[in-house]
């Protein structure tokens, strides 16, 4: 029973900070919306696992702690100031066509004055209001280049993997060519791994080398991502933001597609083995063949990681749904192992995407040896 | 839907932040532990490369000593047995000198056994001869002596004609 304590103990607090959490927020007055709402699993999924102007701490959506990140527009100049002048701005209303549902959005005030958020999403407004064209505003979006969320998180990203990488430098450099040390010991295994068992095994001894910093890098920037992601409140669900995958599918693309020698075009353009006539269908599902290859590696690590958090989030929820902490017993034990599944998801899926990444770079620059590959293979 | 569509501002921060990173690491980090890594595997496979030379070395030096004492042990043996030949020939050679000698005295003291055998038994011979005749000549007187006894040695040398 002490499980349940620890629990009711936890929940209590959190309970408590949502009371006592106007330290930053400004109680918008408008209090048939921004009281007691039944608790809406979706929504409060779909908040945590996509990007946002703010840093939330905790509390409620509306009123919580938070912090408040700089928003760049790019409207006729440069545009910067804080998301709180979108926060703590004037509330908007509206009705959706579709089905009458009445939904409501954030007029900006001061600097952000001719600006509207919507789901996080910048518009511009048009006669001091937003209009709805199907379920989203018709109204003009400004260049968002906005530090958001998963900018802030992809820096810390950023910056955690540069310390870790350049200390294993610095031993390196410090001690020459010896056994590893500190936390060279954890990562030169890694790096090993990646060199040897993705780039090596799958592009051939003769031209790995110029890609292991590409694959380096692809790898340790979804793993750290993934990694640092699941820590609760810190973490930003990055890797399951579509824009990163698609980016780093490009960066894929583009080097295949640089490292392509003739015997991958002339197996796009005149595969081997197919009659001429079939040329004119073969060729474009070549062609679409080049691309699907990236959009499935896009695909697979968004929908991998952005699964994860939902089940966490949504398993965590049974406690809020049932609003009772009992279910703690289930909804924890369950979370739990799901979130130890994650660490191997997170390391599963940075293997993948280099691991792929290296077989679509080895098939572009194969010398042509299929036959023989195909007949070592079975 | 929202969820699905790539947003342009985190696309660009991601383009840079990626950017710089692979860039920033490609220079300070990747090549020097790439760079140490690859040295000390080399290092490793020469070390292992003179491990498996030395050892080579060390059995061709070892086979070479194995000879060698092999080679100390036939000479070793040669030498005893030498050794061995020669004293048993000595032991032999000292022996039949000695038989000899032995047998050269023996034959000599035969024959000087056999000489004075001889020269005693001519004495004896001489003297048995001697003491025949004495006492020959002494029987002969007796029987000389008186008639009667002439006279029946007469008839009995005699009788022993008639005999015949």
């Amino acid at each position: 029973m002490a499980w349940n304590n620890v629990i009711k103990t936890f929940i209590l607090s959190l309970v408590a900070l949502t009371i006592n959490s106007s330290l930053w927020a400004n109680e918008s007055a408008e209090g048939a919306h921004n009281e007691e709402k039944p608790f809406n699993v979706n929504e409060m999924i779909m908040h945590h696992i996509k990007d946002a102007h703010e840093w939330h701490l905790w509390g409620p959506e509306h009123g919580g702690t938070s912090i408040y990140l700089p928003i760049l527009l790019m409207d006729g100049g440069l545009k910067v100031f804080s998301a709180s002048h979108f926060y703590h701005g004037t509330p908007g209303y509206a009705t959706l066509e579709k089905n009458d549902e009445q939904v409501s959005y954030m007029i900006g005030e001061g600097p952000a004055a001719g600006y509207a958020m919507y789901h996080e999403k910048i518009y511009k407004l048009e006669n001091g209001e937003l209009h709805f064209h199907g379920e989203h505003p018709s109204g003009a979006k400004p260049l968002d280049l906005s530090i958001t969320k998963n900018v802030v998180f992809m820096f810390i990203v950023a910056l955690v993997f540069l310390l870790i990488m350049f200390s294993t430098a610095k031993h390196f450099k410090k001690n020459g060519a010896v056994a590893p040390k500190g936390i060279a010991k954890f990562t030169e295994p890694l790096i090993l791994f990646v060199r040897d068992d993705i780039a090596k095994a799958n592009i051939g001894e003769k031209k790995y080398k110029k890609y292991v910093p590409y694959l380096l890098t692809i790898f340790f920037f979804i793993l750290i991502s993934n990694l640092l992601g699941l820590i609760p409140i810190l973490g930003a669900n990055l890797s399951g933001n579509i824009a990163v995958t698609l980016f780093l599918a490009v960066c894929t693309l583009i080097v295949t597609v640089l490292s392509g020698n003739k015997h991958y075009w002339a197996h796009i353009f005149a595969t081997p083995g197919v009659p001429k006539a079939l040329l004119p269908i073969m060729i474009p599902i070549e062609l679409v063949g080049i691309l699907t290859k990236p959009f499935a590696l896009m695909v697979r690590l968004f929908a991998n990681m952005t699964a994860g958090h939902i089940i966490i989030l949504a398993l965590v929820s049974i406690i809020f749904i049932n609003k009772s902490a009992s279910w703690g017993a289930l909804s924890v034990p369950m979370a739990l192992f799901i979130s130890v599944l994650e660490l191997l998801v997170a390391f599963l899926q940075a293997y993948l995407f280099a691991m792929l990444s290296a077989l679509f770079i080895g098939a572009a620059v194969d010398e042509g040896h299929h036959e023989e590959h195909a007949h070592e293979a079975h | 839907m929202d969820l699905v569509l790539p947003d342009f501002g985190l696309l660009f921060w991601t383009a840079l932040v990626f950017s710089i990173l692979l860039i920033l690491l490609a220079k300070f980090a990747w090549k020097p532990i790439l760079g140490a890594v690859n040295e000390r595997e080399q290092k490793i496979t020469e070390a292992l490369e003179l491990a498996e030379k030395t050892k080579t070395e060390m059995k061709a030096m070892q086979s070479q000593n194995e000879a060698l004492i092999q080679e100390a042990r036939a000479e070793r043996d040669a030498i005893v047995r030498d050794a061995k030949e020669t004293a048993t020939k000595m032991v032999e050679e000292a022996k039949n000198g000695a038989k000899l000698e032995a047998e050269k005295v023996m034959s000599n003291a035969r024959d000087m056994i056999n000489s004075e055998k001889a020269a005693a038994i001519s004495e004896l011979k001489n003297q048995v001869a001697s003491f025949s005749l004495e006492i020959a000549e002494k029987i002969i007187r007796g029987e000389m002596s008186s008639d009667e006894k002439q006279k029946a040695l007469a008839e009995k040398m005699a009788a022993d004609v008639n005999l015949n």
